[in-house]
């Protein structure tokens, strides 16, 4: 063999195996991130955390209940309003939607997919807030508006994937368009449709930026709706920032709280499609 | 496909407009079609309001907005430069660190790794993905500010000092910082796409390059990565698009100045947190507005940036089916 041949070789070996680093420091990641926050995040958490409202530093027994209560209420109420509106523009795009305002539709969904989510906090502030005051509706407002284009495509895409004969088949026995959508399109697509749906709403659970101007904070519980509201989000950030160790043990409870939650979404919605594609099949 | 056309031309053309509202496909397409008009009228709104609420400072200032490094709410001067320029050169940073490790890792997982490695740390990639950006900058305070400062700066600057950007005060908090909890966020996008550009390729490609005497490494960076380099790229600039957009880590770990220093290891301001910091504070209309006009600056940015990435992202797709 010769010299220039063994370089190659050798250089082949070490390219690949340098590849290799990437994949296993990326993955390590993951790991890193876990185990840091269940290992400051498990140190602080205890019952008080789930029942008690915060309290100033200093004292004992501070907990966050009305952040836990305040981030479901307000992702609750952005699912109401972004799920149904962004399957329904799905099923649009796939089932009805012509060339031309499909495609406009389509690619507005995409760029206010793309808009920066602190961006639709101002937004949400300039249309909501500014004409009435901080609220859970507005902050609700601004994460329905992050999960409709998601919801949107995702549907339409699943929804693409189901097989043209299937439709066929129904129109063939005579039911008509909508009926065939409603009883053949969707069931079959159901398990993508709402794996969108979950990854989606994780997601918008974990936002902080659209919540800043909108839903605010609360040191207590909220007076209702239409109310500024805490959430668990907006308290990692705003006690990671304070200079109170105490504070500090909250902030790594709060976010191993919130990280746990949405790796669980994550990955039951994986389970869901993966097995969907097996029972396809 | 012919079969689907014959069905799909009956559906408009054979039964009259009274006959599909009676069996209800047409209440069916004008409600689906409401829906989907809602995110077209949301989306020009939110232009028109972003335009409209940033009025003040485009007719006070005009486009020195864009060029003023002054920012002084006090006497009302307000300039954008100081935080376009941090945003630009955080995702720099971020690009610079997340692109060799993540193509690096795409190509791992697409040429190298056995299936069952490859499904499996594709799936831990996309749980990275979803981590939210709020946690990433309660660690990056905790764990990586001090990382920073003691072991790594210290280290750039004993070894990079004649540098400008590796010489200066240290602080942990910084450019850098900043850049470094980007590249960490950007780099699951990067490394996903760029996988699925790299599977697209099709296996006579490496076959051919294989059979000439080619190496592994010189069949996969000579004739797998080029045929999917749209694709890459795509992964690049959609990284890009979330990193200028990224809010919440990076205001927790940028230092919150708004003026341009030349050393990274100084802290600094951009675009996202500076909205995230003052917007419920600010006083007066001129200094909100300039707020919102920021707000439009990186809307603009974002738009153009995934627009380019989506059109790269789908001319890999066509060219590698229309090579089956």
């Amino acid at each position: 063999m010769t010299l220039r041949n063994r370089w190659r070789k050798t250089l082949s070996y070490i390219m690949l195996s340098l590849t290799g680093v990437c994949a296993v420091l990326a993955v390590s990641l993951l790991f890193v991130i876990l185990g840091y926050l269940i290992y400051n995040g498990g140190r602080s958490l205890d019952w008080n955390f789930f029942t008690k409202l915060p309290k100033p530093p200093g004292e004992n027994g501070s907990g966050m209940a009305n952040a836990i209560l305040g981030s479901i209420q307000i992702v609750l109420l952005a699912t109401l309003i972004g799920l149904p509106v962004g399957f329904m523009a799905g099923i649009y795009l796939s089932e009805f939607g012509g060339k031309t305002f499909a495609f406009l539709v389509r690619y507005m969904a995409d760029l206010l997919n793309g808009v920066p989510s602190i961006v639709i906090g101002i937004f949400v502030w300039t249309v909501v807030v500014r004409r009435f005051h901080f609220s859970a509706i507005a902050g609700a407002l601004a994460l329905a508006l992050i999960l409709i284009p998601i919801t949107a495509r995702s549907t339409e895409q699943f929804m693409i994937s189901v097989p043209q004969t299937l439709r066929e088949g129904a129109l063939a026995l005579g039911a008509s368009k909508w009926k065939t959508i409603a009883t053949v399109v969707v069931p079959a697509a159901y398990r993508g449709i709402a794996t969108g749906m979950i990854l989606g709403v994780a997601r918008i659970s974990g936002e902080t930026a659209p919540l800043l101007f909108t839903s605010l904070n609360n040191q207590f519980w909220s007076g209702g709706l239409s109310q500024p509201t805490a959430s668990l989000p907006v308290m990692v950030y705003t006690h990671a920032l304070a200079p109170y160790d105490d504070w500090h043990r909250q902030a790594w409870a709060a976010g191993l709280v919130l990280l746990l939650g949405v790796l669980f979404a994550n990955i039951a919605a994986r389970l869901i499609l993966s097995r969907g594609i097996a029972v396809q099949k | 496909m012919a079969t689907s056309a014959t069905v799909s031309a009956p559906r408009s053309g054979g039964r009259s407009f009274v006959q599909r509202l009676r069996s209800g496909d047409e209440i069916a397409r004008l409600i689906t079609l409401a829906f989907a008009t809602s995110i077209l009228l949301v989306t020009v709104a939110l232009v028109y309001e972003l335009w409209v609420t940033s009025a003040l400072p485009r007719q006070k200032f005009g486009l020195s907005f864009l060029t003023s490094s002054s920012w002084d709410p006090v006497s009302g001067q307000f300039g954008a430069l100081p935080f376009i320029y941090g945003t630009v050169i955080t995702s720099a940073i971020a690009l610079f660190i997340a692109v060799p490790i993540g193509v690096g890792a795409a190509i791992f997982l697409a040429e190298l790794a056995p299936a069952r490695i490859s499904s499996a740390f594709t799936f831990f990639i996309e749980l990275l993905a979803a981590v939210p950006s709020v946690i990433y900058g309660l660690l990056a305070i905790f764990t990586l500010v001090p990382l920073m400062r003691d072991y790594v700066e210290p280290f750039l600057r004993k070894t990079l000092g004649f540098l400008p950007i590796f010489s200066g005060n240290i602080y942990g908090y910084g450019y850098l910082t900043a850049g470094v909890i980007l590249a960490v966020m950007t780099l699951p996008f990067i490394i996903s796409i760029s996988r699925e550009a790299l599977l697209e390729v099709p296996t006579e490609q490496r076959e051919a390059a294989l059979a000439l005497g080619a190496t592994r490494w010189e069949s996969t960076w000579q004739a797998v990565v080029p045929w999917a380099r749209l694709g890459i790229f795509g992964s690049i600039f959609l990284a890009l698009a979330r990193a200028l957009g990224e809010t919440m880590a990076v205001t927790m770990v940028i230092g919150n100045d708004p003026t341009i220093h030349a050393s990274l290891f100084a802290p600094g301001y951009a675009i996202a947190p500076i909205i995230a910091n003052e917007f419920t504070e600010a006083t007066g209309d001129l200094y909100l507005q300039s707020l919102v006009g920021l707000a439009l600056v990186l809307f603009f940015l974002t738009v153009v940036i995934n627009a380019l990435a989506r059109l790269l992202i789908i001319a890999t797709t066509r060219r590698g089916s229309a090579h089956p």
